[in-house]
């Protein structure tokens, strides 16, 4: 493969990763949101989440791979997970180091979620929140094709996205137990405290 | 310790006849040695306590903490483990009831002497006694017993839970002590299976364990000559409502509810109905039930038990179904807050009795709808805390129909708006 | 040894997605909670129950072993065998 196409590559399967990325993540929100897609049931919102997370990681192995493979980067493969030690572009490069690490743990503590139990995996799921801004600014920062209209959109529009199903997580309520303590009754308890059963009366 | 394995000894002239557990010729506390003047010593017990356990086993001594699982099961299953522990249980979440803390501010060497018995039938070298943070007098007094016996204070620890509802449930018992909230967990497993820290646990009420402490220095024949065959030897009762004295009493099971009434001095006036086993107990009706047994054989037929072991008399001018109401509010929000179906069905039964007190067009609908949420609520909780309130809400509407009949028309026979029954209000679950 | 579905009721939380996927064995309440059928998985459905119980967002879905029926107590938790 010539190192233009593999650097093409290496640019084409980042963007359509930030892109599926993005997706998994308003997937994900739409899950704890429990919504209902127009007469689709629930689970297919979740498996859309865990499916498509898998196909970005396929997206992102490529993206790994090209960017390695390309003569003109200079990483070696201690970059990929070692954040900031490569040569050249180290802070952009970095912080696509470290959106993969995240990513990388939130999707092996998925698949192994029967074995770590719930609140484990809740823990490291959080850092999902975390990956995908990362993973933005090192687009910004590292993507050559930073310059051109269609990728400033397609950014402008994922961010947007992003923006606007974060606001939704955090308005309101998510259909989880909810409890709360009603008003006392009308009849305030006048009743003096235990201490009068607290004899002995024979 | 002696090499000789513990005797069991029958000491005629020193075994209670009357008060066990709560002596008569005394107000307060006594010290270690006027507790073993009135009782006699403790039995040394080396290796295994097997002749306590049999003699356990034989009294027929059953739970005094309202399921009233026989003891010597309880006891033979834990002592099959490996490094257990000993938990007695005096945290009496129920507001009705003040029988554990009467027993354990009166009579704590007793308790003591239980809680060593048990530990030396399940072979534990650690026990824990769990009390409520607001039971100031009933700690004290145990403090100052376990400072006059300095051995037994180096294995026996105090602990102090919320007061809350089912702060006394085991499992949240045992939640509590492994650093989490007094909330129930999900069993399995259970707490004789993996407890405090992983160990096997073995949780047992405080006056089951007094019980005990009374069966292994007089044996099992001795227990044996009071109550009933199936359900031997005395119980702490609380009395509250519309009696001259509430307060706590010691009776032999089986005795009537007339002479329980009596022990408390009497009605102060006629009755309504009695609420008997505490909020997840049952209300039975008043009229020809004087000679009804208190004992978990004698109730059945109303279909109550001895639950929680406490009474309370309604008096005829308070609303059954407005006390009812009240109580079914005080028992949602003592819920977890775990589970969907107590979370939400309970506030929605309270709604229903609250809606069917207020009376009107919106208690007709309430009539009906309470059958559809029992349905939907009976044991879909990790606890039996829905399913008790349920018992408690379905009779309710059965002893007080007539009363709900008056409500649809709109109409009330009661005439005290004064409420009886307790409902403390506390929102800590550690 | 028959083999029957739970739900933990501490950590489901009404996704609602079991009843989706296994409308035979589960119903939801009306407030969007499982009601399962105690009853041992039926032969033919057991795919469908482990396909269930791994798509569970809180892993609250379990599958027990249990002796026979008839014999000792239903478990808590289990909700009852039709609405």
């Amino acid at each position: 493969m010539s190192s233009l196409a593999v650097w093409y590559l290496m640019r084409a399967s980042g963007v359509v990763s930030l892109v599926l990325l993005t997706a998994v993540f308003a997937l994900g929100i739409a899950t704890a949101k429990r919504l209902r897609p127009v007469r689709l049931p629930r689970f297919v919102t979740l498996g859309l989440h865990r499916n498509i997370s898998l196909l970005a990681v396929v997206f992102l192995a490529i993206h790994v791979a090209t960017a390695i493979i390309d003569p003109y980067t200079h990483l070696d493969l201690a970059a990929i997970v070692v954040p900031f030690t490569a040569g050249s572009n180290a802070l952009w490069v970095g912080l696509g180091t470290v959106s993969l690490d995240l990513v990388a743990a939130v999707i092996l503590s998925s698949l192994l979620r029967r074995h770590i139990g719930h609140h484990v995996w809740k823990a490291i799921h959080w850092l999902a929140y975390g990956s995908w801004p990362v993973a933005f600014v090192h687009t910004l920062g590292s993507g050559t094709d930073m310059g051109t209209l269609w990728l400033r959109l397609v950014g402008a529009l994922l961010a947007a996205t992003i923006g606007a199903v974060v606001l939704w997580r955090l308005r309101g309520r998510n259909g989880e137990k909810h409890f709360e303590p009603r008003a006392r009754p009308t009849a305030p308890n006048q009743l003096p405290d235990r201490q009068t059963i607290e004899r002995v009366a024979a | 310790m002696s090499a000789v394995a513990a005797r069991v000894a029958i000491a005629d002239d020193l075994a209670p006849q009357g008060d066990r557990l709560l002596p008569a010729d005394a107000d307060g506390p006594s010290t270690w040695s006027e507790h073993i003047d009135r009782y006699g010593p403790l039995p040394e017990f080396s290796g295994p306590g097997r002749s306590l356990l049999t003699a356990v086993e034989e009294s027929g001594l059953r739970g005094r903490g309202g399921a009233g699982f026989p003891t010597a099961v309880k006891l033979r299953t834990v002592a099959s483990r490996r490094s257990p522990i000993v938990v007695a249980n005096g945290t009496e979440g129920e507001p009705a009831s003040a029988k554990d803390k009467v027993l354990l501010r009166r009579n704590p060497h007793l308790v003591l002497d239980g809680i060593i018995g048990a530990m030396a039938v399940v072979g534990s070298c650690e026990a824990v006694i769990a009390l409520s943070q607001e039971a100031h007098s009933s700690h004290d007094s145990l403090e100052a017993a376990l400072n006059e016996r300095p051995a037994a204070a180096k294995a026996i620890s105090i602990a102090e839970l919320p007061e809350r509802f089912v702060a006394g449930e085991e499992t949240a018992l045992v939640h509590w002590l492994n650093g989490g909230d007094a909330k129930p967990t999900l069993s399995p497993p259970r707490p004789f299976e993996r407890g405090v820290r992983g160990r096997p646990t073995l949780v047992q009420n405080v006056e089951t364990l007094a019980n005990v402490g009374l069966i292994a220095r007089y044996g099992a024949g001795w227990f044996r000559e009071t109550g009933t065959d199936d359900e031997p030897g005395t119980v702490l009762v609380t009395l509250d409502g519309a009696v001259r004295r509430p307060g706590v009493v010691e009776v032999e099971i089986g005795t009537s509810l007339r002479r329980l009434v009596a022990l408390a001095g009497g009605l102060t006036g006629q009755p309504r109905a009695l609420l008997v086993g505490g909020y997840f107990g049952g209300w039975i009706p008043v009229a020809g039930n004087g000679d009804i047994r208190l004992s978990d054989r004698g109730l059945a037929p109303l279909g109550a038990s001895l639950g929680a072991r406490a009474i309370v008399v309604l008096p005829a001018a308070t609303c059954g179904i407005a006390e009812s109401a009240r109580v079914a509010r005080y028992l949602a929000g003592e819920s977890a807050g775990q589970c969907g179906p107590c979370v939400f069905g309970l506030p929605a039964v309270a709604d229903a009795l609250e809606a069917i007190t207020r009376g009107g067009a919106d208690a007709a609908a309430a009539v009906d709808r309470l059958p559809r949420l029992s349905a939907q609520i009976a044991r879909r909780g990790a606890c039996a805390h829905p399913d008790g309130a349920l018992r408690f809400v379905d009779s309710a509407l059965t002893v007080f129909a007539d009363e709900v009949s008056h409500h649809l028309a709109g109409r009330c026979t009661a005439t005290s708006p004064e409420p009886v029954l307790r409902t403390p209000s506390r929102s800590n679950w550690r | 040894m028959s083999d029957h579905l739970r739900v933990n009721p501490i950590l489901c939380d009404a996704y609602g997605h079991c009843a989706e996927l296994l409308p035979d064995l589960i119903q939801l309440d009306e407030w969007g909670y499982p009601i399962i059928d105690d009853t041992p998985i039926p032969h033919g459905l057991e795919g469908d129950t482990r396909r269930a119980v791994s798509s569970c967002p809180r892993l609250a879905l379990f599958i027990e072993q249990r002796p026979e029926a008839g014999r000792g107590l239903r478990p808590l938790g289990t909700g009852r065998t039709s609405l």
